[in-house]
């Protein structure tokens, strides 16, 4: 989940540099965890882990290149478990071109916060297909899990307040802290 | 928003934001399993006084699709039907912990009526001939997906037939027009409502005339009664000057589409089976109408529009 | 009732005079006009108008047969505190008032409620069916004078025109709901742009329109009195105003929803708005004033139209015609501004009085010698229509919430009070 930043107050917590270093190093450990790139795909959460998945697919395709790896994106809006709660507001739409059953799905998200958007994404999966193994991979980790939901690839663990906002793009991530408490 | 009851309550932005709505939806019904928890525990009630199964099944599958739960309730001719004890009935059922109803029914004004007798949403499945804008929701939309344009400037739409005693018409025409497109109603005289000087739509009474223009054209339903009520002197009098024929499907551009919201009177307003015309769309009507209704319905009872405050 | 009753600093309007004056009553009769009367009962009328007592033509007591929406005593209740000391009862009743039978027990019922002269109307037709004439003769020596088939018109030219000639020759006037049953079938509301929208059938102008023009013609030719119904539109207002000049014997009624209230209300779907014949434009509610002032019309008539809630809270096609007026017809003609206040009480209680035949006590002058059935309003008395206060059995009023000008302060029936202070006594 990411917000942009919108006080002066940011800090930069990952420069540019930093984010393509870290896309790199998730990209290498991704293909050597699943012992190369035989059906691995990925697939990139609305909105904000939409450019990332392609980016570190991308950075696959170069490491591995005999291969390309599926790349799809889905929308959990409508797989939220707070839907009656607050106001729900649809990002793009979904679009998982390929078949994923028996696939190992690597989710990709930009910033990973109480893990209940991931729960939505895997849920979401399951309209799709059964896949083999579903792996987790996150830019940055910023803590207050709400959920048993733990990643397999992090660029960066970064401590936050509760109230803090974090943007992560390819041209860095800031966080910006808030007067409220946004629990 | 509360109640989806006529497509001039929508407006512009409410029609808009419904069609786009609509799109996450078909890709839903693409999946191999087409099922989202979105209305989770919520009850869709279906009060149905005419009958209609098509539309009823399409909008309790839009329900189930939601993961929502449905309730049917057909009321055919009893009691019930003459609006003697609809208030109780509507009542009661609120009590079992409804949060929608969609009603369909003959008599013009019940879902505005029935909106002070409970505090659930109601989706207007065709009141008389009122209003059915779920189904100028369904038309708008495959127009556009046919088109692929947002919105239907420069586009020359004819609705052909019953215009007065259409429902169907009354919404599209109030859709299409706040879409942009130029609507031109073809009926004889004795067919089109007593005064359409304030719509924003022009008049002909003959088909022929226009059809080589238009770049959609909608055909309406003529039900038998109408000859004997004397709104037409025979059927077959009908067919030879408003409906299609063989000559006129070859009249249309190349491109224009045809389209009709069923059912149809075959050898009335359609002397050629639609499965010959090239360019009609009348099964991606049906096809769209489970879409829809999900996204009708998801607005209503999922998006959070009518929670306490702001969407 | 020998107990002095003294109506005290009220202007009193007659046809030739409008002062402020006490007025006296003793035995039912008015015995004196003059400043500081004394008297055993006194009722303060400052600031209000003492005029005699309203005289409504077209009444619907439900009773006997619909006696869930209204009863002859509840209506005349409800016409005490609107004023009126005598009402015209409507025979569209089940059975219908075509027998001497009915007749005298809808006048017996209103004797018993003792609040207002009850006065039954017999129909043109047996059954008010309009195939055969009800045996006019024996109505009339029934006390009957004024005859109509109202809820219908008589559809049929033939039988119309004989049922004129048989009045004639009897001194009874025929009082027609024009409607021509064929072009109104299945109608809701006026036909107009908002029927358009609606998807509803349309009650044309033209169904009124044709049947006054017939029955003008009609009248013409058979020399009988014709009272026209509800007046509706603006040609039927401009017939009756050619009819008038040309001498016939004509007189008509226009209610007081069809002085204040439009066509556009029925796109709320409230059937409260629905009635027959229906609300209409703008445009003929000016020319319905316009035959006020000119006298073109000659009385107010409220059409009072009792429905149980039930039928009220039906679709609008299924729900029946019809909303009350006894309790608030003061306060909406009086609201809408349309004439001057003699002018209300020439078409609330003199004029009405005189086509109903029943003149010599109602309908008169306030003067010393006239019986005592009398109307004490407060003309600028603004107020609101409160449904848990009304006396009819139903509450089918588009009034409710609305603020009306003028209300009745008392009523005066043969010398008893029958409302003080906006109460009834009874």
């Amino acid at each position: 989940m990411s917000k942009s930043a919108s006080s002066s107050t940011s800090r930069e917590a990952m420069t540019a540099a930093d984010v393509r270093r870290a896309i790199v190093r998730i990209a290498h450990e991704i293909v050597e965890r699943n012992h190369g790139v035989v059906g691995l795909a990925i697939v990139g959460l609305q909105r904000g882990g939409t450019w990332l998945g392609e980016e570190i697919a991308a950075q696959i395709n170069k490491i591995e290149s005999e291969v390309s790896v599926p790349v799809g994106a889905l929308d959990v809006s409508l797989h939220r478990d707070d839907i009656s709660l607050r106001p729900v507001s649809l990002g793009a739409i979904s679009n998982i071109p390929f078949d994923l059953s028996g696939a190992t799905v690597v989710l990709v998200d930009d910033v990973l916060y109480t893990g209940r958007t991931v729960r939505a994404a895997m849920e979401g999966l399951n309209n799709y297909g059964r896949p083999r193994a579903v792996q987790l991979a996150v830019l940055v980790d910023r803590g207050h899990r709400e959920l048993p939901i733990r990643p397999d690839f992090v660029g960066k663990n970064l401590p936050t307040h509760r109230g803090d906002d974090v943007s992560a793009t390819r041209d860095g991530v800031f966080v910006t802290p808030n007067s409220e408490d946004k629990s | 928003m509360k109640h989806l009851r006529s497509i001039d309550e929508l407006g512009v932005d409410g029609l808009v934001d419904l069609l786009q709505l609509t799109d996450h939806m078909a890709e839903i019904n693409q999946r191999p399993v087409p099922k989202v928890p979105a209305l989770r525990g919520r009850t869709v009630a279906s009060l149905f006084f005419e009958d209609s199964t098509r539309t009823r099944l399409s909008f309790e599958t839009a329900a189930k699709r939601l993961s929502a739960d449905t309730m049917t309730f057909n009321v055919s001719t009893s009691s019930v039907n003459k609006g003697e004890s609809l208030r109780d009935t509507v009542a009661t059922i609120t009590d079992m912990g409804v949060d929608a109803f969609v009603v369909r029914h003959k008599s013009v004004g019940i879902p505005w009526q029935i909106s002070q007798w409970t505090t659930a949403s109601i989706i207007n499945a065709g009141d008389g001939a009122h209003q059915h804008p779920t189904q100028a929701l369904v038309d708008c939309y495959t127009i556009r997906e046919a088109t692929h344009v947002q919105n239907f400037a420069g586009m020359k739409i004819a609705i052909v037939g019953d215009i007065k005693h259409s429902r169907v018409a009354r919404s599209n025409i109030q859709a299409f027009t706040l879409l942009g497109a130029s609507v031109v109603l073809v009926a004889p005289p004795t067919l089109l409502p007593p005064d359409v000087s304030h719509w924003p739509v022009t008049v002909s009474h003959q088909l022929d005339d226009i059809i080589g223009g238009v770049d959609v054209l909608y055909m309406l339903r003529l039900q038998s009664e109408r000859m004997a009520q004397g709104h037409v002197p025979t059927l077959r009098e009908y067919s030879e000057q408003y409906g299609l024929t063989q000559k006129r499907v070859q009249a249309l551009k190349s491109d224009a589409i045809v389209m009709h919201p069923g059912p149809m009177n075959r050898g009335v307003e359609m002397q050629i089976d639609p499965s010959d015309v090239k360019n009609s769309l009348i099964h991606r009507q049906v096809a769209n109408g489970v879409s829809v209704r999900m996204a009708v319905l998801f607005k209503l009872l999922g998006s959070g529009s009518n929670l306490g405050g702001q969407a | 009732m020998s107990k002095s009753l003294v109506i005290k600093g009220g202007t009193i309007v007659n046809r030739d005079s409008h002062a402020v004056g006490d007025v006296k009553i003793e035995n039912g009769r008015i015995v004196e006009i003059g400043k500081n009367l004394k008297g055993e009962m006194q009722l303060d009328a400052s600031g209000c108008i003492v005029s005699s007592g309203f005289v409504d033509l077209h009444a619907h007591l439900r009773e006997p047969g619909k006696e869930e929406a209204e009863t002859i005593e509840t209506g005349s209740r409800a016409g005490a505190l609107g004023g009126y000391t005598a009402l015209v009862a409507m025979p569209n009743t089940d059975p219908p008032q075509d027998s001497v039978a009915v007749i005298d027990f809808v006048r017996e019922q209103g004797k018993r409620a003792g609040l207002v002269d009850v006065v039954p109307s017999g129909c043109i037709t047996l059954g008010r069916q309009g195939e055969s004439l009800a045996p006019m003769a024996e109505l009339a020596s029934a006390g009957v004078t004024l005859l109509t088939d109202d809820g219908n018109g008589v559809q049929d030219a033939a039988l119309m025109r004989r049922a004129l000639e048989y009045a004639r020759g009897l001194g009874i006037t025929l009082a027609q709901h024009c409607e021509v049953a064929e072009l109104t079938k299945g109608a809701v509301m006026n036909e107009c742009s908002c029927c358009t929208d609606l998807g509803l059938p349309g009650w044309p102008s033209i169904a009124e329109e044709l049947m006054v023009f017939r029955d003008i013609e009609l009248v013409r030719i058979t020399g009988a009195s014709m009272h026209f119904l509800h007046l509706s539109t603006e040609r039927s207002v401009e017939l009756v105003r050619a009819a008038k000049r040309d001498g016939l014997p004509i007189t008509a009624e226009v209610t007081p929803h069809h002085l204040s209230l439009t066509q556009e209300l029925l796109a709320s779907y409230n059937p409260v708005y629905k009635v027959n014949p229906p609300l209409r434009s703008i445009a003929d509610i000016q020319a319905l004033k316009a035959g006020l002032r000119d006298g073109t019309i000659d009385a107010i008539a409220t059409d009072h139209a009792p429905h149980p809630r039930r039928d009220k809270e039906m679709s609008l096609d299924m729900a029946p015609p019809g909303m009350l007026g006894l309790e608030t017809a003061l306060g909406v003609v009086l609201a809408e501004g349309a004439c001057e206040i003699r002018d209300v009480v020439a078409l609330m209680s003199w004029n009405p009085a005189k086509i109903a035949r029943i003149d010599d006590e109602h309908g008169r002058d306030v003067v010393a010698g006239a019986n005592a059935n009398l109307c004490v309003f407060d003309p600028q008395l603004t107020w609101r229509v409160d449904p848990e206060r009304l006396a009819s059995k139903s509450i089918n009023t588009p009034y409710i919430g609305r603020t009306l000008r003028g209300r009745v302060r008392h009523t005066i029936f043969k010398g008893t009070p029958t409302v003080i202070d906006g109460q009834a006594q009874r």
